[in-house]
Parts: C-alpha cells; structure tokens; sequence
C-alpha cells in the first residue's frame, strides 16, 4: 500500500494547476459569462495537455493514464471552476470519434433516475453530440437533431442551460453495464471537480481572513471564524482521502468495493464543496453576497455538480446497500 | 495512489488472524468495568498474552522487544485486532502508548531496565498525572509543586483525569519545579510509583457510570530525583516527544469497532417495528446509516492516507488533528443515530426487547468524551488554523 500521490501524480497536478491559474484567473470568471460556455481555443488547450485522452491506452493514442490520476486532472479543472462539458467528453473519449483530440465536444444527459420532464442540457448550442445514459444503455444523438428552449436564467453563470423540446432514441453506443461504468466512473470525476471547488473555496476565505480587518485586527484572528476555517479544512480533507479512494478503487477493484467507494466519495466531497462554498461566502460578510466576489460562482457550479451523476440522497441509499451487504456477508 | 496492501502485510494478517481466533475465546468475557483488581488481571493477563506470542509492542522499537511493525502492518494489526474483538490495551494504555514510550526515547539505561520489558509484558501497569483542576486544556499552567530535599523531590498538588490510577504501578508525572520560570520553561517530567507515602486516590465517576479516571492528591511525596526523565525544567519538551507517540494510529482500533457497530445498528433497523413496519424500511434512516457510512469510509481512507505520507515522511502529519476532530464528532453522530432508533428502549442501559440497548447506550455515553479528551475539539480547531492555515494564534498570556 502507497496511499499517497506518486512524484509524476504531483507532476501532473502541478502542470494542470498553473495551466488553469495562468489560463483562467479567478479575477476573470467574470469575464467567462459572456464566452457562452465553451471557449473552443480554450478546449483545444484541455485536448493537448490530454484531458480528455487521459485513461485512453496509449495504443489508441490516448494518455494511458488511470481513474486515480483523472481525479486529480479534474480536481484541478474543478479548482478553476474550467466550464463547459469537460466530465462528458472525457467520458466519450473512446465512444465518440474527436472527443479525445477536442475536435468534437460531446454533452451529456444522465436519464437513470432522473425526473424525464426535466430534460434540462448543459451548453446545447456548443456541443457537437450529446450522449444520452438510461438504465438500458448509452445512446448517441447527433446535436443536429437536437432543440430546446433556452432557460432564461440559469442557476450557474458560466453553464447556460436548454430544455430539450423532445429527445430522438439516437444511437446506442453501449449496453446497461456500460452505463452504469459510465455513471460510476462520472460520478467519481465530478467529486473531482467538487473536491476542487472545497479547496478553492477554503483557499479564497482564508486569504480574505488574514487580509480583512474589523475590531482593529484581523477576522481571521477570531476564533469564531477560525473554527469555521478549520471546519472547511476537515472537509476538503475527508472529500480528499474519499476522491482519492474512488480513483484508486476504479483502477483496482481488489482493494473495495467501487460502487462503495464511488457513492462514498460524491457524498462526501458533494457535502465539502457546497458547505466550503457557503462558508467561503459567510467569512466574506456582506462582500460575499455580492456579483463581484467570486464566491457565488463557486456555490453555484457547487449546486450544479451536486445534481450529476446522482445526489447526495441517491449515493446514501447507494452506500446503505452496500454496507448491508457487506454486514451480510461477514454474519 | 496504491490502496492494496502488499504480499509480506497480507501474510502477517493471516498469522495473526489465526491467532486471534484461538486466543481471543480462550482470554473469556471481559470484567465488570468498575471491579479493577478483576480488569487489571484482564488486561494484564491479554498483554501477556500477546507478549509470549510476539505480538507486543506493535509500535516499539526491535531493541525494546517491541514489533516495530511498518504502518501499514499497524493499520494490519488494528483491523484484526477489532475484526476479533480482542480486547484493547485497557490498563496498558498509558504505559504501552505513553509512558513506555517516553521512557524510551529520553530515559536513562537504568530507567530503561527497570520499566521498559515489563511496561511490555503486561507486568507494570502506568497511569497519567497531568491534567489538574486549574490545568486541562492550558496543561502548561500546572501547579503541582516539586521542591528539591537533597536527593528527592517533595511533591504538594493534586491532579485528575489520572486514568486506571487504582490499577496503576507507576504514575507518569508533570510537576512544576521552577515557579520562577515561564509556565513551559519550570516543569519537570517524574516517574511516581504508587505505592509512596502521602497519595490519595479519590474515583470520579464519569456520567458514564464510570470509575476510570481519579483524583490523585499528592501530600508531601518524596520522589527520589533519579526518577526524573530528562534534565529538571525540561519536561515540557519531554512531554511532547510523548504527545507524538500518540497521534498516528491511535484510534485506528476503535474506528473499525465504529464500523461494526453500524453493522449492529443495521441488523437491530430489521428488528425494530416502527409503525408497523421494520425501521430499515424507512429511507430516511438508511439514507442515514449510508451518509454515516460514507464518512467513515472516507476516514479510514484519511488514516491510510496519513499513515502512507508519515511512512515517507518519518513524523507524524500534522493531519492528526483534523483527523481526530472529524472521528470524535462522526462517532458521536453515529451514537445519536443509535439513540434514535432505539426509540423507547434507549430508557434502559440493560438490553431490552431483544434490543442491544446496553452496547448503543454505554457507546452514547462514553463518546460525550472523545471531543473533550486529549484535546477538545476548539483546541483542534486550534490548532487546525493555526499551524495548518497559518491564521493568527490566540492571545497567549504568560
């Protein structure tokens, strides 16, 4: 057991990190709204730093890489709240011609579970596919054949949203197993992204506490705001040690069960990145409330992740099972 | 990011396995928990046990007797030792993790001798003299007086929380011994032995029902100056040397016990009727034995990543903290869980209608002080902000 980031893990998350940091500051998320979503160059970046080829094999041209590293691509992606449907097309990356080298930029719709009235699609007018998971299976449907009403104003700035009008069966690219693969290996690289929004989030209050003075010091110096920053600590940690496990279960199913460890995983870094995010907004005081704090973007795409690849509820009942059973099979 | 533990780790599990699994029936039932002549004998005679079968001492040095096991074979040990529900260290505790320890790292080779290989086969039993009434969280405000008579130190003071202090041997010592001093610089770390002239052990019962901890008053004590560990003034920094022993994998055994324990709390949702239904039916309360659970998988996952980065590192992270605050609250929230199903059988603290209110109960009442003992949450939090995100530190008066 080495539990613990590898030198070319930490390689590799350092090279993400200051991609993202010098590519979309956190002082130009602003600047973002207006981009509709995706920014193509911005996209061609991702494909050659290899985000979306990352766990092909080599043999397909891919970066080889496992679920254990393409959590900390997107914890990283997640850090700088990069927008646009990164989780989809990674996961299209073998099934969608172009998704890997960015040419094609494939959306997502998660059906299993969902309430089918609301058929509600990230960025509609910039993908080139959409694929489309049911219980059944994958299906693949052309963006052509696709439209829907825009929603006039979508919860998260940085992600416009469109209710499709009605949804053509598409192509099946995959099976039920494939699906619920598909859904599992999803849900643990959006705890990714989430794990990155409860760092970030801690990251931005804690600056704010050593710079912000009230009372003639500090707030940070204040226990009471102390305490809330310790609080945000613990959890990024605990959404840490479970994101990471999610990664290493996916890639070696010996050491767990994976479904366990997926469903413990978006519980977990789902509750760190919407408590950081609020508790980054409370230690800002009024500030926080405001558009032009960064804050709210965090919260909001935090709300967002939340509502992908299942809720906290559904992996609580996810993980109930999986307890009982195990519980089962030690009597 | 490797979770399988390796070929030698796996085997060292099967042997010990195996050996629980015949020794653990054969140790029997444990002890009332307040008779301690019956739960010294206990706990002394498992040690021995585990002493004759090589198994003591898992953190230890070779040269001590101890195991020196590598981390992950700890996490190992930890996982079968609650898998079999052997017993724990008990009355061992603060001389297998504190004082044996502490001895070792700053004693002299005739402190070594006379403590050290029975600390290590059960045969000496320790407890702690470090907390007082007006020194608990701000430990370094002790006032417990040493005065130097020739080649003793007379000792005046009183302390508490002293854990398994009427089953105890030897007394693990902070006393002050330059009231001139700053409050860290004037304390001296003392080897008590129980039996001398002028202790008073008064029990104070925890709202547990228990009898663990006690007030030690010290009247006039003569310590021989030879027992002293480490130079005189020198024991704050003696202390921490033992403070270190104890972070790292301390808790592991009882976070596994933890998840046993929602598996009882799991198997007692399928007998309790609730509305004429069984409360497992209910989705809110397995969606909250899930929640629970994903929580303490991911902090046995925490652990394995602490216990994978101090391996490299040589020292314990300073992670320790944030593990410990998250486990002590978890644990108590799974508790609370426990309250709550019971339902009206949560009025007894003996097993009723077939429920296992005695184990949810006891568990309940003892977590109260997991968020207190060895370092309050606040101090955790403390210490959290402090030296992890670097936040001012709290006014430190003199």
């Amino acid at each position: 057991m080495d539990f613990q980031l590898s030198e070319d893990q930490k390689a590799l998350r350092e090279g993400l990190r200051s991609f993202c940091e010098g590519r979309v500051p956190v002082d130009q998320l602003p600047e973002l709204e207006k981009s509709g979503g995706v920014d193509r160059s911005l996209w061609s970046e991702l494909a050659e730093m290899g985000v979306f080829a990352l766990r092909m094999p080599e043999a397909e041209g891919g970066v080889g890489l496992g679920s254990a590293d393409a959590v900390l691509v997107f914890c990283e992606l997640g850090r700088r709240l990069i927008p646009g449907p990164i989780v989809w097309t990674h996961l299209a990356a073998r099934l969608v011609p172009g998704a890997a080298t960015g040419d094609c930029v494939v959306g997502g719709l998660d059906l299993a579970g969902a309430d089918v009235n609301v058929r509600l699609v990230e960025q509609l007018e910039q993908i080139d596919k959409l694929l489309v998971v049911k219980p059944e299976g994958l299906f693949l449907i052309d963006s052509s054949q696709l439209a829907g009403e825009p929603v006039p104003t979508p919860l998260d700035p940085l992600t416009p949203i469109h209710q499709l009008r009605d949804l053509p069966e598409g192509q099946q690219v995959g099976g039920p197993s494939d699906a619920g693969r598909l859904r599992l290996e999803g849900a643990a690289l959006v705890a990714g992204q989430q794990l990155g929004i409860a760092e970030a989030t801690l990251e931005l209050a804690n600056d704010y506490a050593k710079g912000r003075e009230q009372f003639g010091q500090v707030i940070g110096a204040f226990q009471a705001v102390k305490h809330i920053l310790a609080d945000m600590f613990v959890r990024q940690e605990v959404a840490r040690a479970a994101v990471y496990a999610a990664g290493a279960t996916l890639d070696d199913p010996v050491v767990g069960d994976v479904q366990r460890a997926v469903s413990s995983a978006k519980l977990n870094a789902g509750e760190a990145a919407s408590k950081n995010a609020k508790a980054c907004i409370q230690v800002h005081g009024g500030m926080g409330y405001t558009w032009e704090v960064p804050a709210h973007y965090y919260l909001k795409r935090a709300w967002l992740f939340e509502s992908l690849f299942g809720t906290r509820e559904e992996h609580a009942e996810q993980m109930a099972e999986c307890v009982e059973r195990a519980t089962h099979a030690t009597l | 990011m490797d979770l399988r533990y390796s070929e030698s780790d796996e085997n060292f599990r099967k042997q010990l396995r195996a050996w629980l699994a015949r020794a653990v029936p054969e140790h029997g039932e444990p002890p009332a928990i307040n008779d301690w002549p019956a739960r010294r004998a206990y706990d002394t005679g498992w040690q021995k046990k585990l002493f004759d079968a090589g198994y003591a001492g898992i953190n230890w040095p070779k040269e001590y007797g101890g195991l020196d096991a590598s981390l992950t074979e700890q996490l190992v040990y930890y996982e079968e030792i609650a898998r079999a529900d052997a017993p724990y260290v008990g009355v061992n505790f603060v001389g297998l993790l504190h004082g044996g320890p502490t001895v070792i790292a700053e004693g002299t080779p005739e402190q070594k001798a006379r403590h050290v290989p029975f600390i290590l086969d059960g045969s000496q039993v320790w407890c702690q003299g470090f907390s007082e009434p007006g020194a608990g969280s701000d430990l370094a405000a002790l006032s417990t007086r040493a005065v130097r008579d020739g080649d003793h130190y007379v000792v005046n003071g009183q302390k508490i929380w002293c854990s398994f202090a009427q089953a105890a041997d030897y007394c693990e010592l902070l006393v002050r011994t330059d009231p001139e001093a700053r409050k860290h610089k004037g304390i001296s770390w003392l080897i008590l032995p129980m039996d001398a002239a002028g202790i008073e052990i008064r029990p104070l019962p925890t709202l547990a029902g228990e009898g663990e901890f006690s007030e030690v008053f010290l009247e006039d004590v003569r310590i021989p100056v030879e027992n002293r560990i480490g130079e005189e003034n020198d024991g704050w920094r003696v202390t921490n040397v033992t403070l270190r022993f104890e972070r790292g994998t301390a808790f592991a055994s009882d976070m596994i016990s933890l998840q046993k324990f929602v598996a009882l709390l799991i198997d007692a949702a399928k007998r309790v009727t609730r509305h004429d239904e069984k409360a497992w039916q209910d989705a809110a309360l397995r969606r909250e034995i899930g929640h629970l659970s994903a929580e303490l998988d991911a902090l046995w996952a925490m652990v394995k990543l602490s216990v994978c980065e101090s391996s490299h590192t040589g020292v314990p992270g300073l992670g320790g903290s944030a593990i410990k605050l998250f486990y002590t609250e978890l644990y108590q929230r799974v508790c609370d869980l426990g309250m709550r199903l019971l339902g009206r059988a949560n009025l007894s603290r003996d097993d009723v209608g077939g429920l296992p209110s005695q184990q949810i109960l006891n568990r309940n009442l003892q977590s109260i002080s997991l968020s207190i003992a060895a370092g309050t949450s606040q101090i955790q939090r403390n210490i959290i902000s402090e030296r992890i995100l670097g936040l001012p530190r709290d006014p430190r008066p003199r």
